[in-house]
C-alpha cells in the first residue's frame, strides 16, 4: 500500500500551521535536505543527544534531590552509614540510589551521560579539526563548539559535586584551593563563591543552581545556536566522486536520515543504559559523607577534569613572595596555562590558519588529515600534550598498577610534557608524508588485488588493478594548501604588508605550513615523467601488473 | 581464494586485527607476571615446647636477616633486617601467615604472596611463641576479638575514613606510596591480619596502638572493612572499586567505541567485492 | 572492486559549474519533497517513475535536491526479509518494554541486594528495548528505503553586493533619522545612564559572601583546647599515645562535627623515637616527641595524611605533595612550596594533649595576602 494523498489528520494540521505560521515554506526548503553520509558525522551527536538524556534523567534526580548542607542522621536502607552524620544532600543522593526505583539506574545514566557528553564532544571537535571543517564560513561555529565544551566541563564540575560525598568534596576543596591561589581576588571570590570560610553552608545549593538552570540554559542556547548555523550552512563532505565546493552530495532528511538519526538516539540512549545497568559509577555510599578532615587515596576526578588535576601533579613547588604578597605559581601555572593553551588555540586556530595561508574562501569539502600535514601534526601534539597530563592526572593509579614508583611517574612526565609533542609532531608529520605517498602510489600503480601470478620465467607478481572510482575520487580530492604572496616582485622588493617583521614571520609561516614535498598530481601522474600511462582511466582489470614492491 | 586474503581488506578488518594484537599483548603479560615465590622445603617440627621449636625455625628461615638472636642486621646491599625484640607474636603471624616473610626478592616492599610450604599454623604459632618471649609486645588477637559480627559497621566505617582509606582507598583497594612502595589491597587480608597490622605498623605501615584506638574500634572497623568486600555492587561491575579512572576508561573503550560501531553501521555503504 | 550505488558519476557534475544554474539531470524522479503536505490541492504529481525532471525542475528554486541516478528501490523479496528482521526487533523492544514495567512492579529496591537485583532488571530491560529499537530502525533504513544520491547546490553565504548595499543605505538613513549622531547631549547621556545599569547585577552580589577579614590566618586552636582522635572523638592522654611510628588524625575539641572549623584545624599527631627528630622540628612545641602538624596540604588543602612511619614521609594523595615530618614537615616532593603548619602542644594536669596556641603561621593553601607568614613568625620569635 503506498499513500496517494496526505492523510487527512496529518493535512489539517500542516494547514493549521501554514495558515498561522507558514510552515509550508521551511519545509518545502528543508523536508528534502541533503545530509552526506559518513560515520564519523554522527560523533556531534553522541554529545547531542547525551545532552538530551542528561536534561531528562537530570529532571528525574531533581526530583528527590535535596541541595542542603544541613546535617541529618542517615536512617535508610543502606546499612554501613546507618546512624552517620551526613549533609541532606548526601542523604538524599543515597535516597535516590537505595530507596527509589531505577533511581540508582537514573543516577548512573546521568553520570555516564555527563563522561559520553564531553567525550563525544572531543571526538566530534577533533573530527572538525583533522577535517578542516571549522575553516571559513563555519568559525562561528567552531567557536560556539570551543564554548560548549568549556561549559561542559564546568557544568560537571558542578554536578559531580552535589551530591556531597568524599570524593567530589575533594575535587571541591582542589577547586578551592586554586580559586584563592588567584592573586588580588583569590580569598574574595573563594569567599563570595563559599558564601564565607570553606566549605561554608551555601557551595551545593549554589552549585545547584548554577547546575541545573544556568549553565544548561547557556548549554541549550549555544547548542540551539550551533544546530541552527549547522543546517544554515549546510553540512560539510568528505572529497569524492561528484562532490565540489559547490554541491552537498548524501541522503535526504526525510526519510531516510530522519529515521537513521532516531536510530542513534536510540543507540546512545541504549548504550548508556547499558552502561547504567553492567558498570557502576561515582558509587557515593562507598566514599561516605564529605568531611575536609578525610581523604581517600586516588581520589580522582572525572576524565574530563583529569589534565588539570594532572598538570597540578606535574608542577614543581614555585611560589613567590614579594612585598608582603604571595604569588603561588605552583598552583597558578598548572591551573590556568594548560587549559589556557588548549581553548585559546583551539578557538583562535581557524583565524590563525587563515591569517597563515592568506585562504579567504570558503570550504565545504573537508580534507584528509594526510593532506595537510602541519595541521594534522599540530593536533596530534595537542592531543599529546594533553594526553600526558591526562595520564599524569592518574598517576598514583598507574603507580600503584603497574608497579612504578610513583615519583618516577612525575619525573617522567615533566620531561614528557615538553618532549611528547614535540616527538608526536615529528612523527605525525612523517606519517602524514608516508600517507601521502602511498595515495600516489595507488593512483599510479593501481592497489593489491591480492592474486598472485606467476609469469612464464617464474617471477611471482601481485597483481595490481586500478583502485575503485571512489577510491580514486577520494584521493585526488586533494588539494594543494595555500599561501600568501609573499615573494618579492622583480625588483627584489617583497609586497606591501610583507616588509616588516610581522610580515616576514607571516610569510614563513606561509611558506612553511604550505610546502609540500610530496604534492601528488591530481589526474594520477607524477611530475617528473614517471607515470607512463598508468593512469586510473586506461587500466582494463587485471590485465596490466605490476610487481611486488615496485 | 582464501578467505583472510579475501577480507583483509574489509572496513574492519584493521579494527579486528588491532583487537587481535591488543589481547594478544594483555595475554604475554599476564604470563610475564611474576607468580607467586615458592620458598624453600618443608621442614619438620617439633612439639615439645613451641619457643624451642620456634627458636630452631627462626634459625632456620630468619637468622640470615634478623641475626641469630632476632637483634637485626646490617649489611650495605646484603641480607638485613630490623631487630625483632619487642615486635610481638601478632607481627610474627601477620608476616609470616601473610607470605610476606622471608622476605625472598629484594625490593622496597615485601609483597603478600603465598607462603612458603613449611608454614603452617602450628609452625606460626610456634616462631611468635619464640619471638614473644624475646621482649614482649602485641599478641596475636583472639577470634572474638575480630569478628566481624560482633562488630558495629557504621562506627567502623567512620574510623576508616578517618585514619585507613588515605592510604588503602575508600573500600581497601590500595594505593601508591612514595619510592616504589605501596598500601596494599585489604582484600585478601583475614581479619586477624587486619588487627595484627593495626597494632603492629608493619613495614610503612604507623601504628595504631589499643589506648588510642580501642580493640572494640578495631573490630569495628574490621566489620566495616569485611562488610563492604562483601557487599554486592548494586550498579553492575564495581570496575575495581578505585573511582573515576576506570570509569574514564570504560567511557572512552566501552561506550564511545559502541557507539562509534553503531554510527559506522548505520552509515554504512554495501561494499560489493569484486573476486577476480 | 567496487560497485557502489550511493555513488554518482563524475561526469554529471562539474567543479566549478555555476552554483545558481538549475541542473538537468536526464533520467531522474522529480524531487518528493516538492510534494506539499499541505492540503490536497498541493495535487498530485507525477512521482517516482523517472519521467518528471523536466517539468519539476522549471517549479522548484535552484538548491532544490535533484536524485542522481535511479531510485533504487529494493527488490521486494529483500524487503519483505528486512520488514520482518525489523518488526522482529520491533517486538523484542515491545517485550522488553513490558519487562521494564513489570520489573518495576516485582523488584522492590530497599537493600543493597534487592537495588542490585532491580537496577539490573529494569536497566536490562531498557538497554534492550533501546538498542533493539535502533536495530530495527536502522533495518528499516537499511533494507526497506530505496539507496539513491541526492545532490544539492550550496551558495555562497555572503548576500549579493546589490542587498549590502541596500541594507547599507537603510541603516544610514536609519541613523540619520534617529539623530543619535546629530544630538550629542542625547548620546553622551544616554551612554552615561547606561555604565550603572552594568554595575547594577555585580553589586548585589556582594552579600554572597563576607569578606575575608583575616579570618585565614586564624583557626580555632587555642590554648588549652584538648586534641580529640577524629572518629572516636575521644581526647589523648600523651602516655597511651606511646608506639613509636603511631600516627592519629585529630579535631579540636568541641569543633568535632563543624566542618568549617575541620576545613583548617584538623591535625595529624604523630610519635616518634626522639632519636629521629631532625632540626626542622620545634622542640619545645612537641610533647614527649610528639609532633602535631597541620594535615590542610599547604598546595591546595587537601588532607595531607599517608603517612610512612619507616621514612617519615607524610603524602598527600590529591597531587603528591611529600613532606618529612622528622624535619619540620618540609616539603621533599610535589607541587607544595611550604611545610604543614607546626602546632605547639602540651599536657593539661590530668595529662592530656592540649594545644599551647593557635598556629603562628596561616594553614591550608597560599593566597595572595598570605606574604611570607614563616618569615615574619621568625622575625617576631
Amino acid at each position: 500500500m503506498s499513500l496517494d494523498t496526505v492523510p487527512k489528520p496529518i493535512a489539517g494540521t500542516s494547514t493549521f500551521l501554514d495558515d498561522r505560521i507558514g510552515a509550508g515554506n521551511f519545509l518545502k526548503r528543508n523536508l528534502r535536505k541533503v545530509f552526506p553520509d559518513h560515520w564519523s558525522f554522527l560523533l556531534g551527536e553522541i554529545a547531542l543527544y547525551s545532552f538530551v538524556i542528561l536534561l531528562l534523567t537530570g529532571t528525574f534526580l531533581t526530583f528527590w534531590f535535596k541541595p542542603s548542607m544541613g546535617e541529618v542522621v542517615y536512617k535508610g536502607a543502606y546499612e554501613p552509614l546507618v546512624g552517620v552524620h551526613m549533609s541532606e544532600a548526601y542523604a538524599s543522593a543515597l535516597h535516590i540510589s537505595f530507596d527509589v526505583r531505577g533511581g540508582l539506574l537514573i543516577r548512573q545514566i546521568h553520570h555516564w551521560a555527563a563522561l559520553l557528553f564531553v567525550a563525544g564532544m572531543m571526538v566530534h571537535m577533533l573530527r572538525v579539526f583533522f577535517t578542516g571543517a571549522y575553516r571559513k564560513p563555519r568559525e562561528l561555529n567552531w567557536i560556539i563548539g570551543v564554548l560548549l565544551l568549556t561549559l561542559a566541563l564546568l557544568e560537571g564540575l558542578t554536578g559531580y559535586s552535589l551530591p556531597d560525598d568524599l570524593l567530589s568534596g575533594a575535587g571541591l576543596r582542589i577547586t578551592e584551593g586554586v580559586a584563592i591561589s588567584l592573586p588580588l581576588v583569590g580569598t574574595y571570590i573563594t569567599f563570595f563563591l563559599f558564601g564565607g570560610e570553606y566549605p561554608g553552608e551555601d557551595v551545593i545549593s549554589r552549585f545547584y543552581s548554577l547546575h541545573i538552570l544556568l549553565i544548561p540554559g547557556i548549554l541549550l542556547a549555544l547548542i540551539s545556536a550551533h544546530m541552527i548555523l549547522m543546517w544554515v550552512q549546510k553540512h560539510t563532505q568528505m572529497p569524492g566522486k561528484g562532490r565540489t565546493e559547490t554541491n552537498v552530495v548524501g541522503a535526504p532528511f526525510y526519510p531516510t536520515f530522519m529515521v537513521k538519526s532516531g536510530a542513534y538516539f536510540l543507540f546512545t540512549f541504549g548504550v548508556l543504559a547499558l552502561l547504567g545497568t553492567f558498570a557502576q559509577i561515582n558509587p557515593i555510599w562507598l566514599f561516605g559523607p564529605y568531611t575536609p578532615a578525610d581523604i581517600s587515596a586516588g581520589s580522582q576526578p572525572d576524565f574530563y577534569m583529569g589534565f588539570l588535576e594532572g598538570a597540578l601533579r606535574l608542577m614543581p613547588a614555585w611560589e613567590i613572595n614579594f612585598l608582603g604578597y604571595t604569588l603561588p605559581l605552583s598552583v597558578l601555572i598548572p591551573a590556568l596555562v594548560p587549559m589556557g593553551i588548549i581553548m585559546t588555540g583551539l578557538a583562535l586556530y581557524p583565524f590563525a590558519e587563515r591569517w597563515i595561508t592568506g585562504d579567504n574562501r570558503e570550504h565545504h569539502l573537508t580534507d584528509r588529515p594526510r593532506n595537510n600535514p602541519h595541521r594534522t601534526s599540530i593536533g596530534i601534539s595537542g592531543i599529546t600534550f594533553y594526553g600526558i597530563l591526562w595520564l599524569l592526572g592518574a598517576n598514583d593509579e598507574i603507580s600503584s598498577t603497574f608497579h612504578i614508583p610513583l615519583y618516577t611517574t612525575t619525573e617522567v612526565g615533566r620531561v614528557a610534557i615538553f618532549v611528547g609533542p614535540a616527538i608526536a609532531y615529528f612523527v605525525a608529520y612523517r606519517m602524514c608524508i608516508g600517507l601521502q605517498r602511498r595515495d600516489q602510489e595507488t593512483l599510479l600503480h593501481g592497489v593489491e588485488s591480492g592474486v598472485i601470478k606467476r609469469l612464464p620465467h617464474g617471477e611471482y607478481i601481485e597483481v595490481h588493478v586500478p583502485p575503485a572510482e571512489d577510491l580514486a575520487a577520494l584521493v585526488q580530492g586533494k588539494k594543494r594548501i595555500p599561501a600568501i604572496e609573499a615573494a618579492p616582485d622583480g625588483e627584489g622588493v617583497p609586497p606591501k604588508g610583507m616588509r616588516n617583521p610581522l610580515g616576514r614571520l607571516r610569510a614563513k609561516l606561509s611558506e612553511t605550513y604550505s610546502a609540500d614535498s610530496e604534492a601528488i598530481s591530481l589526474d594520477g601522474h607524477h611530475g617528473d615523467g614517471h607515470g607512463e600511462g598508468h593512469g586510473h582511466a586506461g587500466v582494463g582489470a587485471g590485465d596490466e601488473t605490476k610487481a611486488i614492491g615496485h | 581464494m582464501n578467505s583472510i586474503t579475501a577480507r583483509r581488506r574489509h572496513p574492519l578488518a584493521r579494527y579486528a586485527v588491532l583487537l587481535l594484537a591488543l589481547s594478544l599483548l594483555g595475554g604475554v603479560y599476564a604470563l610475564l607476571m611474576p607468580g607467586g615465590d615458592r620458598a624453600d622445603a618443608a621442614i619438620a617440627s617439633g612439639k615439645a615446647d613451641d619457643v624451642a621449636a620456634g627458636k630452631e625455625l627462626f634459625a632456620a628461615h630468619c637468622a640470615s636477616c634478623h641475626g641469630l638472636n632476632a637483634e637485626g642486621s646490617y649489611a650495605p646491599g646484603g641480607a638485613s633486617g630490623p631487630s625483632l625484640i619487642g615486635v610481638g607474636a601478632a607481627a610474627v603471624d601477620f608476616q609470616v601467615s601473610s607470605g610476606r616473610m622471608p622476605f625472598a626478592n629484594p625490593g622496597p616492599q615485601a609483597p603478600r604472596k603465598r607462603p612458603p610450604e613449611w608454614v603452617n599454623p602450628e609452625t606460626v604459632k610456634q616462631l611468635a611463641a619464640y619471638v614473644q618471649s624475646l621482649g614482649g609486645g602485641p599478641t596475636k588477637p583472639s577470634l572474638e576479638a575480630v569478628d566481624p559480627a560482633k562488630g558495629d559497621p557504621a562506627k567502623g566505617g567512620e574510623l576508616f575514613r578517618a585514619n585507613c582509606i588515605q592510604c588503602h582507598n575508600f573500600v581497601g583497594a590500595g594505593g601508591a606510596l612514595t619510592y616504589g612502595k605501596y598500601a596494599p589491597s585489604l582484600e585478601p587480608a583475614t581479619p586477624t591480619q587486619i588487627y595484627e597490622a593495626m597494632a603492629t605498623g608493619p613495614q610503612a605501615m604507623p601504628v595504631f596502638n589499643d589506648s588510642t584506638i580501642t580493640p572494640e574500634q578495631k573490630r569495628d572497623m574490621i566489620a566495616y572493612i569485611v562488610g563492604v568486600r562483601h557487599e554486592p555492587n548494586p550498579g553492575g561491575n564495581g570496575l575495581g572499586r578505585i573511582g573515576p579512572v576506570t570509569e574514564g576508561l570504560v567511557a572512552w573503550v566501552g561506550g564511545l567505541s559502541l557507539l562509534i560501531i553503531a554510527a559506522i553501521w548505520i552509515t554504512a555503504k554495501k561494499r560489493q567485492v569484486n573476486h577476480d | 572492486m567496487t560497485d557502489n550505488p550511493n555513488e554518482i558519476n563524475p561526469g554529471e557534475i562539474e567543479p566549478g559549474e555555476s552554483p545558481r544554474v538549475p541542473r538537468r539531470v536526464i533520467g531522474t524522479p522529480p524531487p518528493r519533497g516538492g510534494d506539499s503536505l499541505l492540503g490536497p490541492d498541493a495535487g498530485a504529481r507525477p512521482r517516482g517513475d523517472g519521467n518528471g525532471a523536466a517539468a519539476a525542475h522549471d517549479a522548484h528554486p535552484a538548491d532544490e535536491p535533484v536524485a542522481v541516478g535511479e531510485i533504487k528501490y529494493p527488490d521486494p523479496q529483500s524487503a519483505r526479509k528486512g520488514e520482518r528482521r525489523a518488526s522482529l526487533l520491533f517486538l523484542v523492544t515491545f517485550l522488553a518494554g513490558i519487562g521494564f514495567v513489570a520489573s518495576y512492579v516485582i523488584f522492590q529496591v530497599g537493600s543493597v541486594e534487592r537495588t542490585a537485583t532491580s537496577n539490573l532488571a529494569l536497566g536490562g530491560s531498557l538497554a534492550v528495548a533501546l538498542l533493539s529499537m535502533a536495530a530495527g530502525m536502522v533495518v528499516w533504513a537499511r533494507q526497506i528505503m530505496p539507496k539513491y544520491t541526492l545532490v544539492q547546490q550550496r551558495h555562497p553565504m555572503a548576500s549579493s553586493p546589490e542587498v549590502r548595499e541596500d541594507v547599507a543605505k537603510t541603516f544610514i538613513e536609519g541613523a540619520n533619522e534617529s539623530g543619535f549622531l546629530r544630538h550629542k547631549m542625547l548620546r553622551r547621556t544616554l551612554l552615561l545612564a547606561s555604565a550603572p545599569l552594568g554595575l547594577l547585577p555585580l553589586v548585589l552580589l556582594k552579600d554572597l559572601g563576607p569578606l575575608p577579614g583575616t579570618s585565614l590566618r586564624h583557626t580555632v586552636w587555642k590554648k588549652g583546647l584538648r586534641l580529640m582522635v577524629e572518629g572516636t572523638r575521644q581526647p589523648i592522654r600523651a602516655a597511651d599515645f606511646n608506639s613509636p611510628g603511631g600516627i592519629l588524625s585529630v579535631v579540636p575539641e568541641g569543633h568535632e562535627d563543624d566542618l568549617n572549623a575541620l576545613a583548617k584545624a584538623t591535625l595529624i599527631l604523630i610519635k616518634f623515637r626522639p632519636e629521629d627528630l631532625k632540626p626542622g622540628v620545634n622542640l619545645n612545641w612537641t610533647h614527649d616527641s610528639i609532633v602535631a602538624y597541620s594535615k590542610i596540604c599547604t598546595h591546595v588543602g587537601c588532607p595531607a595524611a599517608l603517612y610512612e612511619q619507616t621514612t617519615h614521609h607524610i603524602l598527600c594523595p590529591c597531587h603528591q605533595s611529600t613532606f618529612d615530618a622528622a624535619d619540620g614537615a618540609k616539603v621533599i616532593f610535589g607541587p607544595a612550596a611550604r611545610p604543614l603548619p607546626q602546632l605547639p602542644i602540651g599536657v593539661d594536669n590530668e595529662g592530656y594533649l592540649i594545644a599551647q596556641s593557635d598556629f603562628n603561621v596561616p594553614v591550608g593553601p597560599s593566597f595572595w595576602e598570605r606574604g611570607d607568614a614563616e618569615a615574619e613568625a621568625r622575625g617576631q620569635a
